[in-house]
């Protein structure tokens, strides 16, 4: 067992072990922020614009700054941001949510890429790791376990948000706004604020999603860093059933799923390489046809949603 | 709002005549072309503010923006080139929206046709130019065309959002045909940049004569003229905006709605995937993934500045596809980074939809003064 060389296929499920825990984080963040979103009555396209850009300011205040946890505040900052602009303009009579989502995810990458452009070439200081491995001396099982502080933030908001959403003031209010805007207008409450305070904290989480990326793993900063984990986040909610729970066990799975091609590419099979790579949407979609249904609503989905009126 | 500012500016200025008459027939007409006229000067200024940020002058910016999109008969052919897939794409996404469906997989069915018409010009080695070609664009519609019903037909039987779903499709076309391009399909002798083999310069549809135009560009003119037609002119289409409108009453006089959707999505489909096959048979010669270009997600805000019409998707094609042209003067002149094309879509895309709450609020195109 000690020998670190003979585990040969082993590799593979460790990877993905490994990956489930690196590549689940961002999935993790941002379906989380957008869990808050979609259950005020909102729905958040724009994710991914948030998360590149986070992931572009994360990586230029800790280079700047030489701190990368000041990276990952600046990401949440810009990431709220952008959930401002979202609400803000999503207020206004008569503008479709998923329209102005699309808008924001092409606005956000752009404005990434625009502003990005000169940190391609430097280093910034990463964040740092955990040595969970500790206990053995195989370096593959090592470096699985080598776990970044934000995916246990990441772990820890789930059940928060979970008993959030269940037992707090602030989560009953959310979730009245996206049941019934009448019944929130009913009782003094503004809908236009609340969504606007839910659509800043889901952007937040996304755009701290967004760090991870470039902190973290990969850990750098370019303009193929996310191909689509923001959107497979938001679709990953609907298959969570608006429940931060699931959420949680969705977002690992999906890492793993994204960690499969890599995975089967380090110990040489390299045919299909692309076809895994999309392992995740293709998981997406089969389990979005698996579990809607023309006949209902989705079970737990909140009523003012407009994808799922 | 910005928007709002500039748009009761544009108002003052060349004010018709105060025939109510006139305003009544014309005022929404009037409203169509202002409002987005309006987001779309309230987005250029905001566009020069961020780049005046920078240090760059926005009057150079504007104007080098004119020169490379529509100031020389080079830049003019450049900008129509580039409109021409752009038409196609916008289709994909304002055909469905007749019927209230957001369709923003234009990306992926461009992919798969491109795919398609290539792999059918490579399996008639010999065949007769034009042969080829007709089935290029046969092959191109008829699989960008299926990408699409696949999104339609979830939504239909299944209830899968297809917005969401659309997109998946973009990213799962994206890698059947690096999978393809990389594997079976690859030209071994393409070692830096894999591709398939080439179609051959004698199955290329060549240009316009007198022009440096591709013919892509006829295609997307009568894609668009007979979409319109379509829509305003026949039952078929008159049905799809009943349906587009109120679901229900479509039920209730008995439309066939899952029928109109797959049709529609099938045209939309069959649209990108045509741009697609212009893209390989015009421009590119072969599949590789250059073809993943973006004309797809440019088509998106195409179709919502057009405001879904068929014809308006014409000069707003142009439009846009004049601002892509200039990028590359703007990078060489202004040494503004490539991704500032994108910055400005974006920040029109934003005004557009913002500017959607201004509909019936101007009180002078009302005609009841």
């Amino acid at each position: 067992m000690a020998d670190a060389s003979s585990i040969g296929l082993w590799t593979v499920p460790l990877a993905v072990l490994g990956g489930a825990i690196r590549v689940s984080t961002p999935f993790l963040f941002v379906s989380l922020g957008e869990c808050i979103t979609e259950r005020s009555g909102r729905i958040n396209l724009g994710l991914e614009g948030t998360l590149v850009m986070g992931a572009m300011s994360a990586y230029g205040i800790s280079y700047l700054s030489g701190s990368p946890w000041l990276g990952v505040l600046a990401a949440g900052i810009t990431g709220a941001l952008f959930g401002a602009l979202h609400a803000g303009i999503c207020s206004l009579p008569r503008v479709n949510d998923i329209a102005v989502g699309i808008a924001l995810m092409l606005f956000g990458t752009g404005l990434a890429f625009y502003l990005g452009k000169p940190l391609i070439e430097p280093t910034a200081p990463r964040l740092p790791a955990i040595d969970f491995g500790w206990w053995s001396d195989i370096p593959q099982v090592r470096a699985a376990l080598r776990i970044n502080v934000l995916f246990l933030i990441g772990v820890a908001i789930a059940p928060l948000l979970y008993w959030a959403f269940k037992s707090t003031r602030w989560g009953l209010l959310v979730r009245t706004a996206g049941e019934s805007a009448d019944a929130a207008r009913a009782m003094g409450h503004s809908v236009l604020l609340i969504r606007l305070r839910a659509t800043m904290v889901g952007g937040f989480l996304a755009g701290i999603g967004g760090s991870f990326l470039s902190l973290f793993y990969p850990g750098s900063w370019n303009e193929g860093l996310s191909s689509g984990q923001g959107i497979t986040a938001v679709a990953l909610v609907i298959f969570a059933r608006w429940d931060p729970m699931l959420c949680l066990w969705a977002s690992l799975a999906f890492g793993g799923a994204a960690a499969l091609g890599p995975a089967l590419q380090s110990v040489g099979v390299t045919s299909g390489y692309h076809l895994f790579n999309a392992a995740p949407y293709i998981l997406t979609l089969a389990i979005m046809i698996i579990t809607c249904s023309p006949k209902r609503t989705l079970t737990g989905a909140p009523a003012e949603l407009s994808i799922t009126k | 709002m910005t928007s709002e500012a500039v748009d009761s500016a544009d108002a003052a200025g060349p004010a018709p005549a105060a025939d109510p008459g006139f305003l009544q027939r014309y005022g929404t007409t009037i409203e169509y072309i202002l409002i987005p006229g309006a987001a779309l000067v309230g987005a250029l200024i905001v566009f020069g503010i961020f780049v005046a940020l920078f240090g760059k002058n926005p009057l150079d910016l504007y104007f080098y923006m004119y020169q490379g999109a529509f100031g020389t008969w080079f830049s003019w052919q450049n900008t129509l080139t580039r409109a021409a897939p752009l038409i196609l794409t916008a289709l994909c996404t304002a055909l469905p929206a007749q019927l209230g469906m957001v369709i923003i997989g234009g990306e992926g069915a461009l992919l798969i046709g491109a795919l398609a018409a290539t792999s059918m010009a490579l399996a008639m080695p010999g065949a007769p130019p034009l042969a080829v070609q007709i089935a290029m664009a046969g092959a191109g519609m008829a699989a960008g065309g299926l990408w699409i019903v696949l999104s339609g037909a979830l939504r239909q039987y299944r209830g899968v959002n297809e917005t969401i779903s659309s997109l998946l499709l973009v990213y799962i076309g994206l890698a059947i045909l690096n999978h393809l391009v990389e594997g079976a399909m690859r030209d071994p002798a393409s070692l830096n940049k894999p591709s398939t083999r080439e179609i051959g310069a004698a199955n290329m549809i060549g240009t316009i004569p007198g022009t440096d135009v591709h013919w892509g560009l006829v295609f997307g003119l009568i894609a668009a003229v007979a979409s319109y037609i379509l829509i305003y002119h026949t039952v078929f289409g008159f049905a799809a905006r009943v349906a587009g409108g109120n679901i229900r009453a479509a039920k209730i006089v008995g439309l066939g709605v899952g029928k109109l959707i797959l049709t529609i999505c099938f045209l939309a489909g069959a649209a990108a995937g045509l741009a697609g096959m212009v893209e390989v048979a015009a421009v590119q010669g072969r599949t590789n993934a250059n073809l993943a270009a973006g004309y797809g997600f440019t088509g998106i805000l195409v179709a919502f500045l057009a405001r879904q019409n068929p014809l308006a998707i014409i000069p707003v094609a142009i439009l846009l596809g004049g601002i892509s042209a200039s990028g590359g003067l703007l990078q060489r002149r202004l040494g503004l980074p490539d991704a500032s094309v994108m910055v400005l879509q974006g920040i029109i895309f934003v005004f557009v939809l913002a500017s959607d709450a201004l509909y019936g609020r101007i009180g002078f195109l009302k005609g009841k003064s």
